[in-house]
């Protein structure tokens, strides 16, 4: 049986992903992410995985390598961060259509201007439509089962997409968290050999990435779109195997005292931890508060996420992500969108909170919740509201 | 002398090979230099080769889906990364192979692009797989601007020449900077093979091609590669300009082996630039003045090289 | 034609966006491009082989005797192999009525 022992959530990280025998791993360092590349890249120093690192001069070339690299039959890895994530954006958008099943992690955080090394999704939320399956984590324990859990799917036969791990910069990369790291027997069991549908060999040349002419690019994006979609079964048969292996069960949309609540918080990510103390200090009181939190981001979990809701009549949803000029935060928009017209939906309430490392403290969840209980009796102005700015 | 090129056996006249790597009914121009130059390139490496294409001509010309002209694997991710793409493929072969996963046979890794994929937009992506010591070749095509856009001018074009963004006018004479060294900057990397070739020089271009396939480690050729449609130029003409363009010392044929420059064809009789600029209508409003500016220019560096191959 | 292959509906498309079939160019004619074809005259032709290897079509194909004959239904007609001719022994013929001898 596996240990529960205390290690920062990087490191641990790391060892996930020598588990689950990643084959080639291309990276260039950025912070938060430099403690997962640096410590894979001395585990393939010392012999500890037998991969290959390639220390590439940008992260535009880290995609790019790990797209080569999948693209010949490699289990290929790759973390960035922020201003790098950006950097990689012409070629996110390759694996996917591709089906060149690359795993990621990103240790969120903040965009230039002004430059900030801190966390929030906004690095995430601009790649929004990659078209790569998307999971957060909330915690050190869910950052490795998470990662083992995307090698597992990424790979699938019937999925062959490429997955992303968002784990929250400095608050969850950076911190010294007790975890069970799985044994490798079982991670073996768990994730099979790659076994790609087609590789570039001469022995059965192919021609990866032709031109997509008018006739025919509508139906390759449906095609992409479609085979996402439909990754979601995997995913939770993915999830299941992992309870079954591990123990752990993982869901696409986790509750916590949701039963009777009038009041839902809905969050991404590490701040669900600080959000459950609050809604315990809230439940205390007397209020009929839970808190809901989305782990799979894309494909969206509709579905799960009604069902999580249950009759509950107003959701307060935090964004940790302001883009300028919208209509609201995106977390925001998409349960809008989900559930503009459903009979008996709760009114939504958008937040914007979290930004550049600012904390999202117990009292800013109390007062989210206030603000969102008023705003349901009266309309506000404004369709979502950034909470803690000062404004002298 | 390269221990891996110590048993090389050039291609000759009597042993090219038949085989066609790259199919017909491809839908480059007529008369397109550069198809014929890769055409020559493929015919070099055969069919145990993994080819990473920058977007470009090539590119779009070859892979018209539901159709390709590769009898060889290939992949197009995008414009500027072909390198790191055959990076990563270098990469995964090298573990799998390791691993027993694939066969240990050697297959050549070739990343090819224009000038505009190389020269510019490319060239960080070129200088960390070369500087990462990769085994892979890589190949620019030069045409000498974005033909694919449309002829636009690129860090390659040569001075004076008309491109739809160096357009001659009143304040204007076309291309105002002198062609941008690729060679150099690649040799700059201390990499073990760099040659320029030319399709007029078939023999000399295929060998070049194999010799940078048989180096362990990066190598890099340049190739010169006529534009009938961007330089304004008869189809026809095609290898008679890329023999002029060597002829006059416009575009002198040379390897860097091991850091050592060797000239490949040293031209002792060169014929007058204005042999080669005027089968071109891209240099056709060009005045005396620049004219003479460039057979200045031309014979100085031709006059460097030659001081480099001799040192 | 090309175009007609490719109007594939999403569920039938290959894999990723692969071109599964190596070289299936060759089922694209660009021979009815050319506004003109070569015509070699073998009483001049040293079999040198120069057509062949400066052909951007991989048009021209050697037969037994050793003679290089262009296939029409790749020729582009852009005229190289007749420039290149160290003999002068191919000379190119304007197509009739504008049209493709051979699609």
């Amino acid at each position: 049986m596996s240990k529960r022992v205390g290690v920062e959530v990087s490191i641990a990280v790391a060892d996930a992903v020598a588990l689950a025998r990643a084959e080639v791993i291309s990276a260039y360092p950025i912070t938060p992410q430099t403690h997962i590349v640096e410590h894979l890249s001395e585990l393939v120093a010392n012999g500890h995985l037998d991969a290959e690192f390639i220390p590439v001069e940008s992260e535009h070339a880290a995609m790019s390598c790990a797209c080569g690299s999948s693209a010949a039959g490699a289990r290929t890895f790759t973390a960035t961060s922020s201003q790098g994530l950006s950097l990689m954006s012409e070629i996110l958008y390759h694996p996917g259509p591709m089906r060149l099943p690359i795993v990621m992690v990103v240790a969120n955080r903040a965009l230039a201007a002004p430059i900030s090394i801190w966390n929030d999704h906004q690095d995430i939320m601009v790649q929004r439509d990659i078209g790569w399956i998307q999971t957060f984590a909330e915690n050190g324990q869910e950052a490795v089962d998470l990662l083992l859990h995307a090698f597992r799917v990424a790979e699938d036969k019937r999925v062959a997409l490429p997955f992303i791990v968002n784990i929250d910069g400095f608050t969850l990369s950076h911190v010294i968290e007790p975890i069970i790291m799985p044994d490798q027997e079982d991670v073996d069991r768990y994730i099979p050999a790659f076994k790609p549908h087609y590789r570039l060999d001469p022995r059965k040349p192919i021609s990866m990435g032709p031109v997509g002419i008018p006739e025919v690019y509508t139906e390759e994006k449906m095609a992409h779109n479609e085979v996402l979609k439909a990754s979601k079964r995997v995913i939770l048969q993915g999830w299941k195997e992992f309870a079954e292996i591990f123990g752990r069960q993982y869901n696409p949309v986790e509750v916590y005292r949701t039963e009777d609540a009038e009041t839902l918080l809905v969050t991404m990510g590490s701040i669900s931890e600080t959000a459950m103390t609050a809604v315990d200090e809230m439940r205390n009181a007397g209020k009929k508060v839970g808190l809901v939190r989305i782990r799979l981001w894309r494909p969206f979990p509709g579905p799960e996420f009604r069902k999580a809701i249950g009759k509950a009549k107003t959701l307060a949803v935090i964004d940790r992500c302001l883009p300028p000029g919208a209509v609201c935060g995106p977390v925001g928009a998409e349960l809008r969108s989900l559930l503009y017209r459903v009979p008996g939906a709760p009114k939504i309430f958008s937040f914007v909170a979290g930004l550049g490392g600012r904390d999202v403290t117990v009292d800013r969840f109390k007062e989210i919740v206030d603000k969102a209980d008023m705003y349901a009796k009266k309309r506000p102005v404004e369709l979502y509201e950034v909470i803690g700015v000062r404004e002298k | 002398m390269i221990p891996e090129l110590e048993k090389f056996v050039g291609f000759s006249a009597k042993n090219l090979p038949k085989d066609e790597p790259l199919a017909s009914g491809h839908r480059a121009c007529q008369g397109c230099g550069e198809v014929l130059a890769l055409r020559m390139v493929m015919k070099a490496l055969g069919r145990d080769v993994i080819v990473c294409n920058a977007t470009g001509c090539m590119e779009i010309v070859t892979s018209p889906f539901p159709q390709t002209a590769w009898n060889v694997p290939w992949i197009h991710i995008a414009f500027e990364n072909a390198a790191s793409v055959a990076s990563g493929v270098e990469t995964a072969r090298k573990v799998l192979a390791r691993k027993g996963k694939i066969s240990k046979k050697h297959v050549d890794i070739m990343a090819v692009g224009g000038d505009g994929a190389t020269g510019d937009i490319g060239l960080q992506w070129i200088s960390g797989a070369m500087e990462r010591g990769h085994d892979f070749l890589y190949v620019c095509l030069d045409n000498e601007a974005y033909m694919n856009t449309g002829v636009q001018r690129s860090g390659c074009t040569p001075y004076g020449a008309m491109t739809t963004t160096s357009p001659p006018g009143s304040q204007s004479f076309g291309q105002v900077t002198w062609k941008k060294n690729v060679p150099a900057i690649m040799a700059a990397h201390g990499i073990k093979y760099v040659a320029t070739a030319s399709p007029a020089y078939y023999l000399d271009l295929m060998n070049k091609v194999k010799k940078a396939a048989m180096v362990k480690g990066p190598a890099y050729v340049h190739i010169y590669s006529p534009c009938p449609t961007g330089w304004g130029s008869a189809g026809e003409r095609s290898i008679e300009i890329a023999r002029l363009a060597v002829e006059t010392k416009v575009f002198p044929l040379y390897e860097v082996i091991d850091g050592k420059y060797v000239m490949s064809r040293k031209i002792t009789k060169p014929k007058p630039v204005t042999e080669y600029l005027k089968t071109q209508r891209r240099f056709r409003h060009l005045k005396e003045e620049h004219i003479n500016y460039i057979q200045g220019r031309v014979d100085a560096e031709y006059e460097k090289l030659l001081k480099l191959s001799e040192m | 034609m090309a175009i007609n292959d490719a109007i594939i509906g999403w569920k039938t498309l290959p894999f990723g966006g692969h071109v599964l079939e190596p070289g299936s160019t060759v089922k694209f004619k660009t021979g009815d491009w050319k506004s003109q074809h070569p015509v070699t005259d073998n009483s001049k032709c040293i079999k040198c082989g120069m057509c062949w290897i400066f052909c951007p079509e991989m048009a021209y194909q050697q037969t037994e005797e050793g003679f290089y004959v262009a296939n029409l239904d790749y020729c582009k007609g852009c005229g190289i192999c007749a420039h290149e001719c160290p003999k002068n022994a191919i000379t190119m013929i304007a197509e009739e009525g504008g049209k493709c001898q051979s699609a």
